[in-house]
């Protein structure tokens, strides 16, 4: 059958989730049904075996509650001291996660795994210290109890008729290594109790009455050891996937959890997540958020985000999509993912409100074909009454004067249209028109005040009696009553569709600026143009606060590349809260359960290959942290993250390129440069040997090889000064010694050091009077120009003549030309005759070096070198140099 | 016949130091080299020689120390030889107190000049001792503090004569740009390049024939200027 195959990808995740295990921590968890069972004991009595093994342990955090038995064993253990501080006056103890991370023991005991830690630490909750301790690699025991794993919480208060604040997800408890339960009989821990052994005497009888009840412990207890059984059982299925035993990879079944902004919202989740685990099936929470639910109240929304972010701890796939169907939203969700099953809270309404309304449980249940829907059941109605559409229903004093004189112009043209003997019938349709005109521009309050006035107004202008109020016909009571109906109607269908349409208007602005934001990206070449340009659209676009933070390549700290608030990454320790969020690439600061006291959301730009950047964002009144916004941040993080890598990608390709051509360039050198040194050399020796040999040499033949190797050796002078110079430009070895210099004393210098090359030539020197000083390295410099001279005068014929001249060529440039009248450049060479052995034909005495030298000197000043063919014939080189803004005082005396 | 010139080659190069002693004529030259900077320092101080050619690279002590050293008792010509790029150790070394330098490689009859050159100034044998330094057209009467050029007097304002009469008490030989700017403008202004710029430049324009292809006045780049004899 097709479907057992295993799925590579489930294969290749598995193997990968093994990988990053083996990096962390490994869990144990001592569980229990509740406290006294004698968890932490248990704890400590392995410790002390442990360390006789010669482990490094250290006892991180441990309440002992005063039980001697406990403390006693706390002996010759190395335990970490607590970190006490105040809060609101109070001395608070907590669990030192900071030093414990810094001794970095290879066990330790941290006790309460469902603790709350105080506000200002770093973590929410104990058990991300944990799970900070795990990433880094350090093994941990812990203990929790059976009612605080989070699926379980709701079973737990229900029996027990306690509320459970303090949970832990069951996807941690999952992630243990090992779980060891510690269990007594209830009667027994009934009898520790009474003997003090668990709690101080005077709290014991309360305990015993409440909490610790019979019924309940055997409850908890039940619950405790099927959840130990569970995880043996998960453990086996485990053992068979590995064992090659593939039915698993056959049905699988998914829940979908419906979140809906009301009470039963958490409900739904943890019943999706119990459910989900007992059938060993994949969980995903939805939530749609809808125009139906535009006037929800604050709380209820908040009341949906807590399912969400709780769906989120329990290691559940969060989806949240927009549309106007919730229920269609809903099925799309679960079929695009093979959803088996979903679950809907339903809350308890007033059968009225069903009927006239509907009810998107019933819906759901009506369209959801081959799905399974469980429905839930709560007791709490929703929090709020839904005042449908009457919160968007401003009222202002304009709107309530319009209404007035509208109506009165209704009566105006009623009472003329009287006159003329028109039927009462027709004027109702008058003031018919006005109502629901009022109705459709104004809210409820409005359509009901026109509505009002224009019975009023027919009936004390047009029903006799005339300018009374008394009605002799009953028949008018229900001309008003009609009236007012249409009114209200019209009233909250215009509303409807006034949101509506503005819902559109604001999801098509956002799909646009989304839209825009993903072509800059795509179009940007740079990661600080891409964050500048999202920052900016989030700003703009979105009305948020928002910020980049990116590593700095060689200092490795995380710092803003760009931001729309300003220096607010230096306040408290938000920078500290975006570099968690980067290492850890989990959502970080407001909003989530991490660092939450942070001023903004930290978002880490992951990619493929690691965290990019984190993406900071601080809602304001205007615009605060809801679902929407969520998603979008959430959306233009990966897109960003995408770009950024790519824009990383294609930064190493041209790495790689540049690399490459240097490589090939490194070759093409080492290539020339044997050769060129070795055919001096070959020619020097072989001369200087016959020389040796033969020492009555007629004395003419003598001379010319002697001339030879002189010739030879400034050959292989020149190419070593070189390649020299090439390399130390190349190396930006140069230390540039800049003083002021005059271009006349530069030109005759170097004219001066080709002398003996000019041989017979005429050289023409024209130099321009009273031209600026510039600032120049006078050695380089005239280095540069013997270069070009020398090049000049190796490619022209021995008497062709040379010409210099300089000149202002515009007031902060001056120019040094260097012309001649030979056979010029090859043409389209003009600019190759620069690069690194660029030569002109064969065996021109050259390195193939000289005017590459010229152009990197020039280039080091600030200047440059180009050559030209001149109209007349020859090539003409322009060497131009910067003229520095101000001269140097003149000189006194 | 005069005596011999006592050489004293300090280079650490064996090459050098035979090339050295196959240029100088054996009748002329008398030759003693040293191989280490110390060793130098002492055969300065007893073998008592005439001139100094001092090699920089040296691998014991800096030659520029050996310089400064020998610079302390003795007022021996010293000639610095080094290579093309360390503009920064020459005029180190010449400031020290060494009187020319020479770029590797150099020819035999550049050579034979310097050392001419040096030997004429140490033993007084040049015009300063007379009063009158000649070069080509250029006549600088030092004593009488009057410049002609081809027979006709010109006219220099006092800072171009200062420079041009501490060139003139050197002949053929370089002077840094800070001892330049020390004599004549105090030691306060040895930053200030560009005022020599200025004035060389219209120095140049009174006593060469072409100021931009300059015979007597030569700038040596990085390092400083030499008024040209013979």
């Amino acid at each position: 059958m097709e479907r057992q195959r295993p799925d590579p990808d489930a294969l290749l995740r598995s193997l990968q989730k093994e990988e990053e295990r083996k990096k962390q921590g490994k869990l144990k968890v001592f569980l229990g049904m509740c406290a006294g069972v004698g968890k932490t004991y248990a704890m400590l009595s392995a410790a002390h075996e442990q360390v006789g093994r010669g482990l490094n342990l250290l006892v991180g955090y441990v309440e002992t509650h005063g039980r001697a038995e406990t403390d006693a064993l706390l002996e010759g253990l190395n335990v970490l001291p607590f970190r006490y501080f105040k809060h609101k006056g109070v001395q608070i103890k907590e669990f030192d996660l900071e030093t414990a991370l810094k001794k970095r023991p290879n066990l330790i005991l941290v006790d309460e795994l469902a603790h709350t830690n105080a506000p200002g630490s770093r973590h929410t909750k104990r058990w991300q210290d944990v799970e900070e301790l795990l990433n880094s690699g350090i093994d941990v025991h812990t203990t929790v109890n059976v009612q605080h794993i989070e699926s379980l919480v709701d079973v737990v208060s229900q029996v027990t008729g306690t509320a459970i604040r303090e949970t832990v997800p069951d996807a941690f408890i999952e992630r243990a290594d090992e779980i060891e339960l510690v269990d007594i009989p209830p009667q027994e821990l009934q009898q520790r109790l009474r003997e003090g052994k668990v709690y101080q005497a005077e709290r014991v009888d309360q305990a015993l009455g409440g909490f610790f009840r019979t019924g309940n412990l055997i409850a908890l207890r039940e619950l405790a050891l099927r959840r130990t059984a569970d995880r043996v059982d998960a453990q086996m299925q485990h053992y068979r996937d590995e064992a090659g035993v593939h039915k698993l990879w056959g049905t699988r079944e998914r829940v979908v959890a419906c979140v809906a902004p009301n009470k039963l919202a958490t409900k739904v989740v943890r019943a999706a997540a119990r459910l989900a685990g007992s059938l060993h099936a994949e969980q995903i929470a939805a939530f749609v958020a809808s125009d139906r639910q535009a006037n929800l109240s604050e709380a209820n929304r908040l009341m949906a985000e807590e399912a969400m972010n709780l769906a989120e701890s329990l290691g559940m796939e969060v989806v949240r999509a927009v549309g106007h169907d919730i229920v269609g939203e809903i099925l799309r969700i679960s079929t695009e993912r093979n959803a088996t099953m979903v679950i809907v809270g339903k809350p308890v309404k007033p059968r009225w409100r069903e009927i006239l309304f509907g009810s998107v449980v019933d819906e759901l249940i009506r369209r959801s074909g081959e799905l399974n829907v469980q429905v839930i059941t709560g007791e709490g109605e929703e929090a709020t009454p839904p005042s449908r559409l009457a919160s968007r229903d401003k009222v202002s004093v304009r709107s309530i004067v319009t209404t007035i004189v509208v109506t009165g112009l209704a009566t105006v043209v009623s009472a003329a249209m009287f006159r003329y003997a028109l039927d009462r019938a027709n004027l109702v349709m008058m003031y018919l028109l006005t109502t629901a005109f009022i109705a459709s521009r104004y809210g409820r309050t409005e359509a009901a005040l026109a509505a009002l006035l224009s019975v009023a107004s027919f009936d004390f202008f047009f029903v006799p009696p005339r300018f009374t109020f008394s009605v002799s016909d009953s028949e008018y009571l229900f001309t008003f009553a009609v009236m007012l109906g249409v009114a209200l109607l019209i009233s909250s269908l215009s509303l409807q569709m006034r949101y509506q349409a503005q819902a559109a208007s604001e999801r098509e602005a956002r799909a646009s600026a989304l839209y825009s934001l993903s072509r800059q990206l795509a179009e940007s070449r740079k990661k600080e143009e891409l964050a500048i340009a999202t920052v900016r659209k989030l700003h703009d676009t979105f009305g948020v606060d928002a910020a980049i933070f990116m590593k700095r390549e060689h200092t490795g700290s995380l710092i803003p590349v760009a931001k729309s608030m300003s220096h607010f990454e230096k306040q408290g320790n938000e920078l500290a809260v975006a570099e968690w969020a980067y290492s850890r690439q989990q959502k970080a600061g407001l909003g989530t359960t991490t660092l939450a006291g942070a001023q903004a959301l930290y978002v880490p730009l992951s990619s493929p290959r690691g965290s990019v950047g984190v993406l900071a964002i601080k809602p304001t009144d205007r615009h605060p942290l809801d679902s929407s916004l969520l998603n979008l941040v959430e959306t233009i993080a990966t897109g960003l993250a995408l770009a950024v890598e790519r824009t990383l990608l294609a930064k190493e390709m041209q790495d790689a390129r540049v690399e490459a051509e240097a490589e090939q360039l490194r070759s093409a050198l080492l290539s020339t440069v044997s050769h060129d040194l070795r055919t001096p050399l070959t020619s020097i020796s072989g001369v200087a040997s016959l020389l040796e040999q033969d020492p009555d040499m007629p004395k003419d033949k003598r001379q010319e090889m002697a001339r030879t190797i002189r010739e030879e050796s400034e050959r292989l002078g020149r190419l070593v000064r070189n390649l020299l110079d090439m390399s130390r430009l190349e190396a930006e070895a140069v230390e540039m010694n800049l003083e002021w210099q005059s271009v006349e004393e530069l030109v005759g210098s170097a004219i001066n050091r080709v002398e003996s090359l000019l041989g017979g030539r005429k050289l023409e020197v024209q130099i321009e009077p009273d031209l600026p000083l510039v600032k120049i390295d006078s050695v380089l410099l005239e280095q540069a120009l013997v270069n070009v001279l020398e090049n000049a005068c190796r490619h022209t014929p021995p008497t062709s003549p040379v010409n210099v001249s300089a000149m202002r060529l515009t007031p902060n440039k001056v120019g040094i030309v260097v012309t001649d009248e030979g056979p010029g450049i090859p043409p389209g060479d003009e600019a190759r005759i620069f690069e690194k052995f660029y030569r002109k034909g064969e065996a021109s005495g050259g390195s193939g070096l000289g005017l590459a030298i010229a152009r990197g000197i020039l280039n080091a000043h600030g200047g440059s070198v180009r050559a030209a063919n001149r109209p007349s014939g020859g090539a003409s080189f322009t060497i131009e140099l910067p003229v520095p803004a101000t001269q140097p005082e003149a000189p006194h005396g | 016949m005069a005596e011999p010139v006592k050489v004293l080659v300090i280079d650490d190069e064996p090459p050098i130091r035979r090339l050295l002693r196959a240029s100088l004529p054996e009748r002329e030259y008398e030759l003693a080299s040293a191989e280490t900077g110390q060793q130098g320092v002492r055969m300065a101080a007893t073998g008592n020689p005439d001139i100094i050619l001092l090699d920089l690279g040296l691998p014991d002590i800096d030659g520029v120390e050996v310089a400064r050293q020998i610079r302390g008792w003795s007022e021996v010509p010293i000639i610095v030889l080094s290579a093309r790029g360390k503009e920064a150790d020459k005029v180190l070394a010449l400031d020290a107190g060494a009187d020319d330098y020479l770029t590797k490689p150099f020819g035999v009859n550049e050579l034979l000049a310097r050392i001419r050159v040096a030997l004429r100034h140490s033993r007084r044998e040049d015009a300063t001792s007379e009063g009158v330094v000649e070069s080509g057209r250029l006549k600088i009467d030092l004593s009488a503090r009057r410049v002609f050029v081809g027979g006709e007097e010109i006219r220099l304002t006092p800072n171009e004569y200062k420079l041009l009469s501490l060139l003139a008490r050197h002949p053929g030989l370089v002077l840094t740009h800070k001892q330049l700017l020390t004599e004549a403008w105090g030691p306060a202004y040895v930053a200030e390049t560009h005022y020599l710029r200025v004035y060389m430049a219209q120095l140049r324009h009174k006593i060469e024939e072409d100021p931009a292809r300059p015979q007597l006045l030569r700038t040596e780049p990085g390092v400083g200027y030499r008024l040209m004899v013979d």
